[in-house]
């Protein structure tokens, strides 16, 4: 990789896709990107409130691609909504649903509505969702995933060879989990993704700092942050009660015993505002690590809540946005449209 | 049971095993060739996947690539992954979806530690599975390069 190392933010070689993310990243500005929960709606209100709170306070919004195996509004769907409005969003695809022949049609597809960064995910197992009676699809795995991608945006084909007439221009990340088993695997498992295509990483949720600084320093001793730019997953805990929710249920999370000790010495009713002050504390923490170039921040359905944590962890104002109007309904969007096409006439 | 655990404790005496399989299969592929592939095929399979299934639990994808994945097979993670753990391995080291079983790719790192000839084969990227393989002999798919066909698009022309 071609590596100019006079500037903050290494990994630079040209620009995969000139999306505003990329643009942050590559600047050497300290990144943030803030997870959008979808709605469980027909209604693109639910996903427009959620993005005008995100969209002031982050660089850009991903879309889960139903996180856990819960069904949601399609990521396609909240990412072309998003992108009509002018939102920066990260399209999330998960290898349980879908296989190469539908991934690979996404693809175009979301690139074709404006879609510019793709987070490519194995994705958590069926078996924790809402339907676990599904079948569970997995024919290609985050890996071979990005290397699809790759192949498309770089080689201008399909897996099989076939031509694309225009190749879908993204900036493409995938995700790490430094906090669980084989821990001396994670950053080789890091550098596989990077052989594989990724330019940016977001990691699962940080409640363990020291951890974290191990891998790292793991990653550091093999350049690999010169190669990608990684984002560290954080969010707010609730209460004690739901930190040990989050640790005993929901796949990959680990919380370290002192956090969930920390939460369970403070009165029930000042529980969440602890969860904050945890989470910008550990925010603050992970910013003075060599290697890290923003945050991924992640509550599940609370948006203020994040736009709180980012603005008190003293990340404000972002780079300016350039969303040309937001569409405050259904109507406003349908209006928007109309404009749209006729400026394209 | 027993016996797999027994077998697969002992990784490299695992990828010995494996080197001298490929290497036997290889240099009689004159004599597999005048049988015909497919008489070959009805001829071996039984024993290979019983051996394998013995030892490793296989599930027949029919592109074997045990030696790059620590001699533990790839195909019994329930995700079918090929190219390392996933993000939701538990805090015990056990599986996401299965929590009484250890994670398939947390055995895999730990005895390709132990694999002098092909431990470092984990790096290599696995392309797409070949889902027509599936139910085939690995073996003979290994002699008449079946197994390692990419995709057009996969491939390294560069």
């Amino acid at each position: 990789m071609n590596e100019q190392p006079n500037q903050t933010s290494s990994p630079s070689v040209e620009m995969r896709s000139g999306s505003r993310l990329e643009r942050v990243l590559r600047s050497g500005r300290f990144a943030i990107t803030a997870e959008l929960n979808p709605p469980d709606s027909a209604d693109p209100q639910a996903v427009y409130d959620a993005a005008l709170v995100l969209a002031e306070v982050a660089d850009a919004v991903n879309a889960t691609d139903a996180s856990g195996g819960n069904v949601h509004m399609s990521s396609v769907a909240i990412c072309a909504l998003l992108t009509r409005a002018g939102y920066e969003p990260v399209l999330q695809i998960a290898c349980r649903d879908r296989n190469r022949i539908a991934i690979q049609g996404d693809i175009l597809g979301a690139a074709a509505m404006g879609v510019k960064n793709i987070l490519c995910l194995t994705g958590d197992d069926v078996s924790n969702g809402d339907q676990p009676q599904a079948k569970r699809v997995f024919d290609l795995d985050s890996i071979r995933l990005l290397r699809t991608a790759t192949i498309m945006r770089d080689k201008g084909m399909f897996l099989s060879g076939r031509k694309l007439e225009v190749k879908p221009r993204v900036f493409l990340g995938a995700a790490s989990n430094p906090f669980v088993q084989p821990y001396d695997w994670r950053p080789l498992r890091l550098e596989k993704k990077i052989k594989a295509g990724a330019d940016f990483i977001q990691t699962q949720y940080c409640y363990d700092v020291p951890r974290f600084k191990k891998f790292m320093q793991q990653v550091r001793d093999m350049g690999l942050h010169e190669q990608v730019f990684i984002l560290v997953g954080v969010g707010p805990l609730r209460s004690a009660r739901g930190a040990d929710f989050m640790r005993t249920r929901v796949p990959g999370v680990i919380i370290s015993d002192e956090i969930v000790e920390r939460l369970e010495k403070t009165p029930k009713e000042k529980q969440a505002e602890e969860g904050k002050q945890i989470c910008i504390e550990i925010i603050q923490q992970v910013r003075e690590i060599e290697g890290v170039a923003g945050v991924h921040v992640m509550a599940y359905r609370q948006e203020e809540l994040v736009a709180e944590i980012i603005r008190e962890a003293g990340l404000l104002p972002r780079p300016r946005l350039k969303v040309q109007s937001i569409p405050r309904s259904f109507e406003g969007e349908l209006e928007m449209l109309r404009r749209q096409a006729l400026v394209e006439e | 049971m027993s016996f797999r655990s027994w077998i697969q404790d002992h990784p490299h005496l695992l990828e010995r095993l494996y080197q001298f399989t490929e290497r036997v299969f290889l240099g009689l592929d004159p004599l597999w060739s005048r049988l015909g592939y497919q008489r070959t095929e009805q001829l071996i399979q039984p024993i290979e996947d019983l051996a394998k299934k013995l030892m490793f639990d296989c599930q027949i994808c029919g592109q074997c690539i045990l030696h790059s994945t620590g001699m533990t097979c790839s195909m019994t993670c329930p995700k079918n992954l090929r190219n390392g753990p996933c993000g939701g391995v538990r805090a015990n080291g056990h599986c996401e979806v299965k929590p009484e079983m250890k994670c398939v790719w947390v055995e895999a790192y730990e005895r390709s530690l132990d694999m002098p000839i092909y431990g470092q084969e984990m790096m290599v990227i696995q392309p797409p599975l070949n889902w027509e393989l599936q139910g085939t002999s690995a073996w003979v798919n290994m002699v008449t390069g079946e197994d390692i066909k990419l995709p057009a698009g996969w491939r390294d022309d560069e």
